[in-house]
């Protein structure tokens, strides 16, 4: 049983028209540009109908003076296969509005998808509705800036004093 | 056997001295560091504590990672500012007298790490004794940082309270 992805595509922008914007072919990667309203919907079809049931990567890029929108979700999805070539890895993306970004949560279809979203919004500001615990993971706590916008500078270290320093005044011992 | 029988002191040997020397006598040769390693340079400093390089000829007893029990800390790997308040903790919890050795480029000065998150130097919140470069240091360089903090407590010592 070999994967046929023209009837994946063809299944999801029945079920949900326009789902699939672009397909991307590329050096044998697959990658989908998809709907950000459908995202989750996409994502319960693909594990549930399809069997992409290990989401091994959920990050972001920011396209800032690249293009519009700013910011793309990226989700990598693997389907196992009891045969070699039946195993099989396509990306998704989806493309966020650069002011006040939204997207829904994944983490009702992968749970593993919950510390990556958070490391997403501590990192690129970008908040999943319907996620169960939205924090920050990496940064401290009541750090403001979100460090891998391209429009933040690196090698400010202001707002890590800071919280360093708000850290030492609650006390040490 | 033992002081009786030793000639330079003859029959019934003495020792004259002070109790602020004899305790930093001890001091000096009994060191026992608290390891706070958090990147490469943690692994040098394992290389150290090793058979090879082993520590414990110093008085440096294998280091367990107790601050009550510690009066020397080797801080050994890049620190962020998150960590920075968990380094300060276990320096807080160490009991005096204390000492701090800064190990490698990341620790002394934030080594390549020109960042947001990283600190530029652990004397931002310790007082630093001895700073030891190197990316990672070589263990013998930590030796000598070691055999220096025994020429400090040597020369300038603690008060005795």
């Amino acid at each position: 049983m070999s994967f046929d992805l023209s009837s994946l595509t063809d299944s999801l922008n029945t079920e949900f028209p326009g789902a699939v914007k672009t397909i991307i072919e590329y050096r044998g990667e697959t990658t989908l540009v998809v709907l950000k309203e459908k995202v989750s919907e996409i994502c319960r079809s693909l594990k549930d109908d399809f069997g992409f049931t290990f989401l091994a990567d959920l990050t972001a890029v920011d396209y800032l003076e690249v293009k519009t929108p700013r910011y793309e979700v990226v989700y990598h999805v693997h389907r196992f296969g009891p045969e070699f070539d039946e195993n099989i890895r396509i990306r998704l993306k989806a493309e966020v509005e650069g002011k006040e970004p939204t997207i829904d949560s994944v983490t009702p279809v992968w749970s593993g998808a919950d510390w990556l979203e958070r490391e997403v919004y501590d990192m690129f500001g970008i908040e999943f509705t319907g996620h169960p615990d939205l924090r920050r993971i990496l940064m401290p706590d009541d750090y403001e800036p979100f460090p891998l916008r391209k429009d933040f500078d690196v090698r400010n270290r202001e707002a890590s004093k800071r919280s360093f320093e708000k850290e030492l005044e609650r006390g040490t011992e | 056997m033992g002081v009786n029988s030793t000639p330079l002191l003859g029959g019934d040997g003495f020792i004259t001295t002070t109790i602020e020397s004899f305790a930093n006598w001890g001091r000096k040769n009994s060191l026992w560091p608290m390891p706070f390693g958090t990147a490469c340079c943690a692994i040098e400093m394992m290389g150290v504590f090793a058979s090879r390089f082993d520590l414990s000829r110093f008085g440096a007893e294998v280091a367990r990672f107790s601050p009550r029990q510690a009066d020397l800390m080797i801080v050994s790997g890049t620190i962020t500012y998150k960590m920075a308040s968990v380094c300060r903790r276990i320096y807080d919890q160490m009991p005096e007298p204390k000492w701090v050795i800064a190990m490698g480029s990341c620790t002394c000065g934030g080594g390549p790490f020109d960042s947001y998150a990283v600190v530029q130097g652990i004397d931002e919140f310790l007082p630093v004794d001895v700073y030891v470069g190197g990316c990672p240091p070589r263990p013998e360089a930590v030796i000598d940082a070691v055999m220096k903090i025994q020429k400090k407590i040597e020369l300038q010592g603690a008060p005795v309270v």
